[in-house]
């Protein structure tokens, strides 16, 4: 059986023909080519797939396409706007915030999510945040850092 | 034309080049790549730890929608397919060589740990091949299976090898055991520890994958894999699995989402895909879930250690004495034999002058996951071994911690200093690592923070750790002498384009380290050209001469190497083709910041100019010189190289729940030169990270049947953002002496290093109450059982 989704993308109306089982992240990547949302595990433990369904962090594995359908969904390709990185992303980069760039993706969906949400956070709020994005690379230090500068940058 | 000043990229903290595709999505990672007719596989894994395979009837799966094939073992030995290889073979004490199982792809008649490859399904779709996996009938005889290190040698422990008498692979030794045990004899005082090393999975962000394809038109073989070593897999599976020669495989290692060790070795799945894709004339891919990365990558430490240091009545140690288990798991990892010996047993020198050390080494089969290097890779088991032991030493004999340390510490002065278990550390400053790292961490605050936290009802711990690795891996003469069955050297390959551009090939392979950065870096310098005119290319046995890759810390002090070298001669062919540009004597010509010139004079030539004459050479010393700016230079690394430093913890627990929070992290290395400041931070956050994840949370647990308990995210403790501190960094510089850029390694510091201090500090909080050690990691349940079961003084 294949069911129809029509949701928007990255600003883009996009409609797909899926097998219901289908999930969200797999729409994503095996059908609609966007690679840049990882899959780290299998039990919505590591956030490699965060995504931004109508405007709030959402684990791509987690959730079926045919619950997206008629969603908005923003991806780490739809981030940055006309070639300028998002401040997140800026940030994430002026301050060694990756290393290998696999859960990098989950990361800074989830951290943009977080400044929408609290434009000052403390570091045990950003870390209290992040705790479902697992890095194994930077340790957090640089990322926790990174987040501060993006806030600071995004209250101007 | 005025000389414009050149800016210096050595030293500086250039932002990450590899960053921008990262952050906007378009990192080009395995699972990511598609190719045009692909198949998938899924791999049918044992349930059981030890079983005979009686039967499998893969009637039914075969007739499943949008099956393709269906292979089991018996299918790739009918093809002659070859086992894994192991690549390093150690002897035993008695001369005798390891044990050394066959390691088939998918299982032959028995299967040995959970997880292990049974069948591989190919379909059109990856549902399509899980759908008929499920319809897979296997029919299995279940065998007693031996699970943990310490069961496997006792006598009547179930054999997961026949011809390994109690399990043992090796029964391995080093060092002077008659000196040892004259030094014990006259000992004034000593302390004794026993410990367990826990057992870790890696867990690298990106599972594992391997997308294999054939072209029956050329012959050739493609795999794209999640590897640290592309070359090392094509010539490992090449010559030794699927017998295709170099030329007509070619082995892709794009980017990689971490590694830590766990995608060096040559995997099964990565043959599986490679065969079947020539064997099908399809691409085959497969992508492991995190479940198959648990029971499959291969794990990490695993030892069970009994030691004794020997002291005078001043402390000062007279001889080290240390017994380990070390579980190999079901079969031989790529390099697994080396990593209980050479990587661990040589490193028990440490930062002191120990002067007659013994250690007797057992590996052991289990029915477990291989287990083979991971981040460190038996430089933090002794480590952790020494500064628990040190730490114990300075209980019993009433010395300060800190104190005891510098007592026996190598000297400053005494380089080169020949420990008695082969190495020959070539420079270090461990004293000035310590007294930074005391200044930093604020260790004479110490006690009015504890009485601070006292007041608020919690304990407080600090712990110390001086600690030094051996990395940079390493002489090939020497490890071919100590068993490994390759060259350790690595290459690299510069070229100049016409324009002046430069394109640099490095047989090392970036999967976080930020090479496409750091090594741009030393080119832009050494060739004086701008960081922008630089480009890195690695990952492609096509494109890169065979280089060994990424593992043991070694991509700079190896593999920068070999570009440096690569660069010279550049400088050396340039300088002659300046010459005949400049009408001069080829000794008149003087190269800085990039541009060639007469000495005294003010005629000079660029390297673009010269680079452009070489391909364009219509005024060219032809008779003499080739056209062209290409070299290429393979670097034998003369040593190791010595990286060290002090790492300072404080923790705080809560008596109540047994919790315990690292609440400050200092760590001084010395990890020579530095290239890139903001990247060498980073790798050391990172290993600081997975150092205090292996202290504190993460623990690989089997039960009694060799069922893996710790199979998931949700199972196995990964550190998260919430479970960690900020950390304070600092280098302290000693230059290492026998490279040319004078680095060593930073890679692995942070997780050799850190274990200890995070233990001693726990050991320490916890000392009111009789803790004298406590094996990792140190969870709320075993922290608050063991103030439970003390009693306060």
């Amino acid at each position: 059986m294949q069911v129809e989704v029509s949701l928007t993308v990255n600003g883009a109306a996009v409609t797909a023909t899926v097998e219901p089982r289908t999930l969200l992240v797999q729409l994503l990547r095996e059908h609609l080519a966007l690679t840049g949302t990882h899959v780290g595990c299998d039990t919505s433990q590591c956030g490699a797939c965060v995504v931004h369904v109508n405007g709030a962090s959402v684990k791509s594995c987690t959730m079926l396409a045919v619950q997206a359908d008629g969603a908005s969904v923003t991806t780490i390709e739809g981030l940055a706007t006309d070639g300028t990185l998002h401040p997140v992303q800026e940030a994430f980069r002026e301050h060694h915030g990756l290393q290998c760039g696999f859960c990098t993706p989950g990361m800074v969906m989830s951290a943009v999510d977080l400044l929408q949400n609290n434009t000052s956070p403390s570091e045990a709020e950003i870390r209290e945040w992040l705790e479902g994005n697992i890095c194994r690379c930077t340790g957090y230090h640089n990322i926790v850092k990174a987040v501060q500068h993006a806030a600071a940058a995004m209250r101007g | 034309m005025p000389d414009a000043p050149m800016t210096y990229q050595i030293g500086a903290s250039v932002k990450r080049r590899e960053d921008l595709r990262f952050l906007t999505g378009k990192g080009n990672y395995t699972d990511d790549i598609n190719r045009p007719g692909q198949l998938y596989a899924y791999l049918l894994r044992s349930p059981m730890a030890h079983a005979e395979i009686v039967s499998i009837d893969t009637t039914a799966a075969k007739a499943m929608a949008g099956v393709r094939a269906v292979f089991t073992g018996a299918d790739m030995a009918a093809d002659g397919v070859g086992g894994l290889p192991c690549g390093w073979q150690i002897h035993s004490k008695d001369g005798s060589p390891m044990v050394e199982p066959p390691h088939p792809a998918l299982a032959v008649g028995r299967v040995r740990h959970v997880g292990d490859t049974v069948a591989v399904v190919i379909a059109d779709t990856l549902a399509q091949a899980k759908d008929a996996a499920e319809a897979l009938e296997v029919e299995y005889k279940a065998l007693s299976a031996v699970a943990t290190t310490t069961e496997a040698t006792v006598d009547g422990a179930p054999l997961v090898w026949e011809d390994a008498k109690n399990n043992i692979c090796y029964d391995w030794h080093i060092g002077d055991k008659a000196a040892v045990d004259a030094a014990f004899a006259s000992a004034a005082q000593v302390a004794t520890i026993d410990l367990v090393n826990n057992r870790l999975i890696p867990n690298a962000m990106e599972p594992r994958a391997a997308l294999g394809d054939f072209n029956p038109a050329t012959g050739e073989h493609t795999l794209i894999t999640t590897s640290q070593n592309p070359h090392v897999i094509r010539l490992l599976m090449g010559a030794f699995v699927l017998k295709i020669p170099e030329h007509k495989l070619r082995v892709l290692a794009p980017d990689v989402g971490g590694g830590f060790g766990s995608k060096i070795y040559h995997y099964a799945e990565e043959a599986i895909c490679t065969w079947a894709a020539a064997k099908l004339k399809r691409p085959v891919k497969w992508t492991a879930e995190r479940t198959e990365s648990f029971m499959t990558d291969a794990h990490g430490r695993d030892h069970v250690t009994h030691a004794e240091l020997a002291m005078d009545a001043e402390g000062r140690f007279l001889a080290l004495r240390v017994s380990t288990l070390a579980n190999m798991g079901a079969y031989l990892s790529t390099f697994a034999p080396a990593v209980p010996t050479y990587l661990y047993a040589t490193l028990l020198a440490g930062v002191y002058k120990t002067p007659a050390i013994y250690a007797e080494v057992k590996a052991v089969f289990t029915n477990t996951t291989p287990v083979d290097a991971y981040r460190g890779a038996g430089r933090p088991e002794a480590t952790f071994l020494l500064e628990r032991l040190v730490d114990e030493a300075a209980r019993v004999s009433g010395i300060d911690r800190a104190e005891i340390r510098r007592r026996n510490f190598i000297p400053a002065d005494a380089y080169p200093y020949q420990t008695p278990v082969a190495l020959q550390y070539d420079s270090g400053d461990y004293a000035g690592c310590l007294d930074a790292a005391l200044k930093a961490a604020d260790y004479d605050g110490f006690a009015a923070r504890k009485a601070a936290s006292e007041a608020a009802g919690k304990l407080r711990g600090i712990g110390l750790s001086t600690y030094l690795e051996a990395c940079g891996i390493a002489p090939s003469a020497v490890v071919g002498s100590l068993g490994a069955r390759a060259g350790l050297f690595e290459v690299g390959k510069i070229r100049v384009h016409p324009t002046g551009s430069v394109t640099v090939f490095t047989g090392t392979h970036s999967h976080g380290q930020g090479h496409e950065t750091t090594f741009a870096q030393v080119v832009a310098d050494a060739l004086g050209v701008g960081i922008d005119s630089v480009e890195i290319v690695h990952g492609d046995t096509a494109n890169v001469p065979f280089g060994m890759g990424t593992y043991g810390s070694r991509s700079l002090a190896v593999g920068g190497s070999a570009i440096v070298k690569a660069c010279d001669k550049i400088i050396a062919k340039a300088r002659k083709i300046a010459a005949h540009l400049l009408e001069a004597a080829e000794s008149d010509i003087e190269f800085k910041d990039g541009l060639f010139k007469v000495a005294g004079t003010d005629r000079q030539k660029s390297l673009p100019e010269i680079s452009l004459a070489a391909y364009v050479p219509h005024n060219y010393p032809i008779d003499e010189l080739e056209p062209g700016l290409e070299e290429t230079a393979f670097y034998d690394p003369k040593n190791f190289t010595y990286p060290g430093g002090t790492h300072i913890c404080e923790v705080e627990v809560d008596p109540e729940t047994g919790v315990t929070k690292v609440v400050k992290f200092t760590a001084v290395d010395d990890v020579g030169r530095v290239i890139n400041p903001m990247i060498v931070e980073g790798q050391i956050h990172g290993g600081v990270a997975q150092g205090i994840g292996q202290a504190l949370l993460e623990q690989c647990v089997y039960d009694d049947s060799g069922q893996l308990l710790t199979g998931s995210m949700m199972d196995y403790c990964m550190p998260r953002a919430d479970d960690l501190p900020s950390f304070h960094v600092e280098n302290h510089t000693t230059l290492c002496t026998h490279n040319p850029l004078g680095v060593k390694g930073c890679g692995e510091v942070g997780a050799i290093g850190s274990p200890p201090a995070v233990m001693n500090a726990v050991v320490d909080a916890l000392k009111g109450y009789g803790v004298t050690h406590m094996d990792m990691p140190a969870t709320p349940e075993k922290v608050w059982r063991a103030i439970q079961a003390g009693t306060r003084s």
